[in-house]
């Protein structure tokens, strides 16, 4: 029997001896192994699991965890240039206080009539969604803006019937080994060249590479590193009169300020949630979502589940329900269209909070400041020997160019963090055209004197290296 | 003495909420953005303003205009609406494993050392949170036997894709390309079957014999024709009616034996913590649901992980980049050259490491073991009342074996009795203050079924509850069966007049903007 030592556990109400004995009791058994008498000796485990010691108290449990966090250093203490994927953008405490409310929290695969609320709260989030990005459909969360890209190279090639999906090269690195692994079985990957003149796609390279072949031209705009695609309509008017669909990767936090997709002619906007009010908690806030056209040939490839709002049996009442089942893993197994389970639904919720806290007006002053803050930065670096900005129109985040500046990324990221400060991402090794880069995010949570520190830092770095 | 009493007044919160557009004022604020310092606007002026035409956002932005007490009411209401396991008796969600979730974790998981980090910091700065995943690696090879672990996952789901990427890159290794089938058993999870058939791979599913066993004989078959075109076997044990496969082993011998690799899936795995682990079963690679066997919160489908563990020889394939420590520092591994590369971005759902390794080093190996021990007696228990209702039944009924962790009853005899079935019941249970129950999955192969695992976090008295109700509702199928065919009444909502419209493309609506255009106000509650 286990549990010699008889504690209660508070987590386990059962663990009291004389109730665990009651129930054996009713049952006609002695222990446990009554019931685990089905598994043959030979495959039990003889020996014990060489694990911690319990901490049992949550005093000391909260004193043991919090002392290993405090290994760590925040965004908060610390002033941030890090994106890429993941942002430090303010998390509204009205969505910290829904998020946290046990009755979504530890909710789960519950029906429309008993978690009404879930599925009407996934409703609107999808409904925002699509209005950020100009479209009449939109899934619940896929697990990251990763496989919401490789989720839509396979939806167009089913849609399309072909198989090959014409990727932008300055996609962002980690993004593009996912598509990678999901389109392996069947599905070619050809780059489309970025122009690092005018920091947009390449038309020509795309006229030369798109075909009757291609399923889909997927871009990022604005792109991984920052700059904002100029030729939308362009790029989607060269793929469409291939038979191609388009597919456009967008940062949702711009399109108060930036078109949206839906209304460029795109066929797809995929992206990523974490900016719409969840923490950044080491990559764990991701979320992903696809946009696209109400129409059936595109409804039909969906993995996701989608929750459609349709009257009930009382007048006056919206009810939901999961719109063409069947299509789904859960409905018809491997016959179904990819897989689907459990991905990020908590974290589509919050972007609903967040969406309907912010309204159009906060969406279009978030991405009014950020691009500010961004020119500022800009101009404000240029000024500074041996940095160098790329032209071209940015929106939160910008190439900084240090070929000239006397050190490597990695040894002015190391300076910069004595100063608690949070440099760039290093490009040097996924960008090495680029040369010595680094690649800086500014948000709405970035201050004027937040800047200043960088430049100041950066400053008084070149001046070190003057003397 | 039992406490359980059924909810005879139970009722759901019911708000009639409007959706969050029909509450829009126009010029209303929910919230307000950091101001741009003056000094600052006055050296660049207004950016956005000043973009060409054609990439500035023309269309209007048609994002609700709410307050910030009307915001947050809203979506309380809503949450009210939804009857998650913290709050109520959900030993309902058969195969899910919904333990209580410690508010302990979400204070912790909210403390700035772990919300605030981004997950491209140095790493000298995170030491703290890859000390954490390093930590709980440890004790997931101590629980499975197995060498190594990535928690990329983002589900359990994911994992198993993950498993047939690493099974593809195996056999790639070789040079043995032939390889392009798997086998999966009917009661195994879907995604046992979806997953690989993602990753280009034909299945093969085994239907089990007569007592419920995963067949032997019908694998044999299956591996003989496939030969050496099978790259391996994906499959659940025990599978999601609670029969534990005594001759787990022998299955991996038979599929070891042709140069197939075996793949466990072990979302079942709460009953058997310290008591069986995969690699005794002779098997290459499984995965845990973190978010179920280990305590943290599903989060009405995910963020949740699924925790890829495997055997030595498998290691090279994990996805990158992997925690090490080098005996003073921890930090990421990206030069892994045979990697398959990546499921999803940085090193997966953090919060749920977090949590989880919290609600293990609480439990320790010996409360891990009362875990696996408590649920087992509850199965047991459970399933010696609910056979006692009439009408109820369960797969593979008197078949001589011993449940587990769960069971998957029957509704057969009820339904062909009285003409209620099993998801009138699941309707009916709701008006008493139990949630939605997990069926099956599809198809059903067993009739009308109800597929219950009272964990360890469920009390004598919640079980009993259960019992007292599904009695309560097997009684009223009998006597009045109406009021079951009609429920639910006292859910926070009813079901959809049309369901069917769910299918049809002309009538459903996955956005608000959608169901306006198709329903016009026809059904709005603000005209």
């Amino acid at each position: 029997m286990s549990n010699k030592s008889n504690i209660v556990y508070p987590y386990i109400p059962n663990s009291v001896p004389q109730i665990k004995k009651a129930m054996l009791d009713e049952l006609g058994m002695e222990s446990v192994e009554d019931i685990y008498k089905e598994i043959p000796e030979r495959l039990r485990f003889k020996g014990e699991m060489n694990i911690p010691e319990p901490i049992h108290s949550e005093a000391r449990l909260q004193r043991h965890v919090e002392k290993i966090l405090s290994k760590n250093k925040n965004c908060k203490e610390y002033i941030s240039f890090l994106g890429g994927g993941t942002w430090n953008h303010y998390v509204p405490a009205v969505c910290d206080t829904i998020g946290s409310r046990d009755e979504i929290l530890t909710s789960y695969v519950g029906e429309a009539f008993s978690d009404h609320g879930k599925f009407q709260i996934l409703f609107e989030s999808e409904s925002m969604l699509a209005d950020l990005t100009g479209f009449d459909a939109c899934n619940t969360p896929t697990y990251d803006w990763a496989n919401a890209i490789a989720l839509v190279s396979r939806m167009a090639s089913r849609t399309t019937g072909r198989k090959e999906i014409l990727v932008s090269e300055v996609t962002g690195p980690q993004r593009k080994l996912v598509n990678e692994n999901y389109c392996k079985p069947d599905i070619s990957i050809v780059e489309i060249k970025f122009d690092f003149d005018n920091m947009c796609i390449d038309l020509d390279d795309l006229r030369s590479k798109i075909s009757e072949k291609t399923a889909c031209v997927y871009f990022e705009n604005p792109s991984y590193l920052g700059f904002i695609e100029t030729q939308g309509e362009e790029i989607v008017k060269i793929a469409h009169e291939k038979g191609a669909l388009v597919a456009v990767g967008v940062d949702p936090t711009s399109l108060g300020v930036l078109e949206a997709p839906g209304d460029y002619g795109a066929d797809y906007a995929v992206g990523e949630l974490q900016p719409l009010g969840i923490h950044m908690s080491y990559g764990g806030g991701l979320g992903g979502f696809i946009a696209c056209r109400d129409e059936e040939k595109f409804v039909a490839e969906y993995p996701s589940l989608l929750f459609g709002v349709l009257p009930t049996v009382k007048e006056g009442e919206y009810g939901f329900g999961q719109v063409a089942f069947e299509r789904t893993s859960y409905g018809s197994r491997e016959k179904g269209k990819d897989f689907i389970g459990t991905c990020a639904a908590l974290h589509g919720m919050i972007a609903a909070v967040y969406l309907a806290l912010m309204g159009p007006q906060g969406m279009i002053d978030l991405g009014k400041g950020i691009m500010q803050r961004v020119a500022y930065t800009k101009k404000e670096l240029t000024k500074i020997d041996g940095i160098k900005i790329y032209n071209g129109l940015n929106f939160k985040e910008f190439v900084v160019n240090f070929d000239d500046f006397g050190k490597s990324v990695k040894e002015i990221n190391k300076i910069l963090l004595r100063k608690n400060i949070f440099g760039g991402i290093d490009l040097t090794d996924n960008f090495p055209t680029l040369g010595n880069c680094s690649l800086y995010a500014i948000t709405e949570m970035t201050a004027k004197e937040d800047i200043d520190a960088l430049l100041k830092a950066l400053r008084e770095m070149r001046q070190h290296l003057n003397l | 003495m039992s406490k359980a009493y059924l909810r005879k007044n139970f009722h759901e919160a019911r708000w009639d909420e409007p959706m969050i557009y029909e509450l829009s004022t126009p010029g209303t604020r929910g919230i307000l953005i950091p101001e741009v310092e003056e000094e600052l606007i006055a050296e660049v002026g207004d950016v956005a303003a000043s973009l060409p035409q054609n990439i500035r956002r023309n269309a209007p932005l048609l994002l609700p205009e709410v307050d910030q007490k009307h915001v947050l009411a809203h979506y309380i209401h809503l949450t009210q609406e939804t009857m998650g396991s913290n709050i109520s008796n959900d030993l309902s969600e058969g195969t899910c494993t919904m333990k209580y979730n410690p508010r302990l974790s979400e204070a912790m998981a909210l403390n700035n050392n772990f919300a605030e980090l981004h997950p491209e910091q140095d790493v000298e700065t995170v030491q703290g949170i890859l000390e954490i995943y390093y930590k709980f690696e440890h004790i997931m090879k101590e629980v499975s036997g197995m060498d190594k672990f990535s928690f990329q996952p983002g589900g359990g789901n994911q994992a198993v894709y993950c498993a047939a990427s690493i099974m593809r890159a195996y056999h790639e290794s070789r040079n043995d390309l032939k390889r392009d089938t798997i086998i999966t058993t009917i009661f195994s999870h879907p995604c046992d079957a979806a997953a690989p058939s993602t990753a280009g791979y034909n299945v093969i599913t085994l239907y089990p014999n007569e007592k419920g066993v995963p067949d032997i004989d019908a694998l044999k078959k299956a591996v003989e024709e496939t030969g050496d075109h099978l790259a391996g076997i994906f499959m659940t044990n025990p599978e999601d009616i609670g029969i534990y496969n005594p001759n787990v082993d022998k299955f991996a011998e038979i599929v070891h034996s042709v140069g197939g690799l075996c793949y466990y899936d072990q979302a079942n795995a709460n009953a058997f913590l310290g008591v069986v682990r995969a690699k005794e079963a002779g098997f290459d690679m499984c995965h845990f649901n973190v978010h179920k066997t280990f305590g943290t919160p599903h989060g009405g489908e995910g963020p949740a992980n699924g925790a890829l563990g495997c055997r030595e020889f498998l290691t090279k394939f994990l996805p990158k980049p992997t925690v090490e420590f080098d005996g003073e520092k921890y930090y990421l591994d990206f030069d892994r050259p045979e990697s398959f590369g990546k499921v999803r971005e940085y090193i997966g759902t953090a919060g749920v490491i977090l949590r989880a390794y919290s609600w293990t080093m609480m439990h320790g190996a010996e409360g891990l073991k009362e875990c696996a021990a408590v649920s087992v007696i509850n199965n047991n228990y459970l399933e010696k009342l609910l056979l006692s209702i009439k009408g109820c039944g369960e797969a593979f009924l008197g078949n001589g074996i011993t449940r587990q962790e769960q069971c998957r009853y029957s509704w057969e005899e009820l339904y062909n009795d009285t003409g209620v079935g099993t998801d009138n019941i699941n309707k009916r249970i709701n008006d008493y203050g139990i949630p939605w129950y997990w069926a099956s999955h599809h198809p059903w192969v067993i009739p009308q079924p109800m597929t219950l695992e009272p964990c360890e976090t469920y009390s004598k008295c919640d079980l009993e509850e259960y019992y007292e109700t599904l009695k309560q509702v097997a009684n009223e199928a009998y006597t009045n069966p109406e009021i079951v065919l009609s429920a639910p009444h006292n859910s926070a909502s009813h079901d959809l007049a049309n369901p069917e419209d769910l299918n049809d493309p002309t009538k459903w609506a996955i956005t608000w903007r959608a169901f306006l255009k198709k329903h016009g106000d026809k059904y709005t509650k603000v005209k």
